[in-house]
């Protein structure tokens, strides 16, 4: 084992580690924000849109993250520079990048499993609160805001951890599109020095550290959720 | 459309064949990494049940570790120190160096992953079953082994299935990994296949729909096999 390359790498590692986190933060902010309507459409949507909402989610847990990855940014990819306006737009200089690639292909997924588990979560409030909470008064949208979202989302708090935990360990896919998270600088260090062992070792100690930061942020939300006694 | 098919034609040039080829690959694969992965995962689920501390011990930092590192780490990690590892262990016990073919390893490593997940879940499967069960299998006279196989495996089924059942299709998706280390499965066919054709639209979309085919049939046959190993238990209203 030689570990001499780990001050030279050390400012990069940190660059990557301030990747994987951007993506993975990106990921789950927008895909949650899919998942949600997502999950809605499946437990009280008409039935073409809960149809396509559970088409969709079927789709996307069926089919390998890598594919997804690879089919958005070399299909994407190759498709954009042909259409001219593309070319031309101020957003060019950002789809050229791989990075908003990953973070929709990231998304898409978030989306498809968490979709999946907030159908299960929705249906899973008592239909006696929401019954209560229209009894007040409260418009639909107010009884989504107030009652029925956050009901939701505390039951299955700890499942979405896991599911977050996961998503966290897909990130390093991002790597075989050109992108330098924890594990694509760990792939650097492999190349230079041609150390095989130490820096993915090193990568997987970095990732242990981070499930081991992401349980602890939750478990702080978890515990403010208030529990009957 | 007319282009698509030619490209997806069975016979060279089109790259049909070799698709079905790289999905042939993909599910040697998954059958015998998910194997590996469920008699790992019983051994290590008995061992976390009834083992001394130094086992329990072995087998926690096993299931924690696997867990915690991306796969993608892990892949790379044991493909290539695995070979390595075992060559060094075969010439200091002075036998012939071993070279392991790509399937095999690809096999051996996502075994490995998917064993610290099935020991979960068969864990907490275990545990599921009345302890009643066991102590009437007992003292009716079976001896451990005999109670193990006939009382405790089948009861614990039930509770364990529907978890064996995802991890299944997580293997079959993990398999798309081993594309990283330039195993041929069918990812890495579909992306040389779209390298040279450049139509990465339409391989991407195929390949894509014949993993989904692999999910929807493995679907359908788990709800076969978790309604046969229902039979015993009580109806849930």
């Amino acid at each position: 084992m030689q570990w001499y390359w780990l001050p030279e790498f050390m400012p990069r590692f940190i660059e990557g580690l301030w990747v994987t986190v951007q993506l993975l933060g990106l990921s789950i902010f927008f895909g949650m924000l899919l998942a949600i309507p997502l999950g809605l459409v499946q437990v009280t949507g008409p039935r073409p849109l809960s149809w396509l909402a559970r088409g969709f989610c079927t789709v996307i847990r069926g089919t390998p993250l890598l594919i997804q990855l690879w089919l958005i940014y070399y299909g994407l990819g190759s498709l954009f520079p042909s259409v001219p306006w593309i070319r031309e737009s101020a957003l060019w200089p950002v789809l050229r990048e791989a990075f908003p690639y990953a973070v929709l292909a990231f998304s898409i997924s978030v989306a498809g499993y968490e979709g999946e588990i907030m159908r299960g979560a929705f249906r899973g409030v008592p239909k006696g609160e929401l019954e209560a909470a229209r009894a007040l008064g409260m418009s639909p949208f107010k009884v989504l805001h107030r009652v029925w979202l956050p009901r939701a989302l505390q039951n299955v708090f700890p499942t979405l951890t896991g599911e977050f935990i996961l998503t966290l360990k897909a990130v390093p896919l991002a790597s075989t599109i050109t992108i330098f998270d924890v594990y694509g600088v760990g792939a650097i260090v492999r190349q230079e020095t041609y150390r095989i062992y130490e820096p993915l070792l090193f990568v997987g100690l970095i990732y242990l550290l981070l499930t081991l930061a992401l349980v602890l942020v939750f478990r702080y939300f978890e515990n403010k959720i208030p529990k009957r006694a | 459309m007319e282009n698509a098919l030619e490209l997806l034609a069975f016979s060279p040039p089109g790259w049909g064949g070799a698709l079905l080829r790289g999905l042939v690959t993909t599910i040697q694969i998954a059958l015998g990494a998910y194997f590996l992965g469920l008699f790992l995962g019983l051994c290590g689920a008995l061992g976390k049940l009834y083992g001394g501390p130094i086992l329990r011990g072995v087998l926690e930092f096993y299931t924690t570790l696997f867990r915690a590192v991306p796969e993608l780490v892990l892949i790379l990690l044991l493909y290539y120190a695995g070979s390595d590892l075992l060559n060094i262990a075969l010439e200091s016990m002075g036998f012939e160096r071993y070279d392991m073919s790509a399937l095999t390893a690809g096999i051996y490593v996502i075994g490995f992953v998917q064993g610290a997940y099935s020991t979960e879940v068969l864990r907490a499967a275990i545990g599921a079953v009345p302890s009643g069960q066991m102590e009437a299998a007992r003292a009716i006279g079976m001896s451990s082994f005999q109670a193990h196989r006939r009382v405790l495996i089948p009861a614990m089924l039930p509770f364990a299935l529907p978890g064996l059942g995802n991890l299944w299709l997580i293997t079959t998706k993990d398999t798309a990994l081993l594309a990283v280390v330039g195993l041929s499965e069918l990812l890495l066919v579909t992306r040389q296949a779209a390298g040279s054709t450049k139509a990465f639209f339409t391989l991407y979309l195929a390949a894509g729909a014949l993993y989904l085919m692999l999910t929807l049939i493995s679907l359908a046959v788990f709800a076969l096999i978790e309604r046969r190993y229902r039979r015993g238990q009580p109806v849930q209203g």
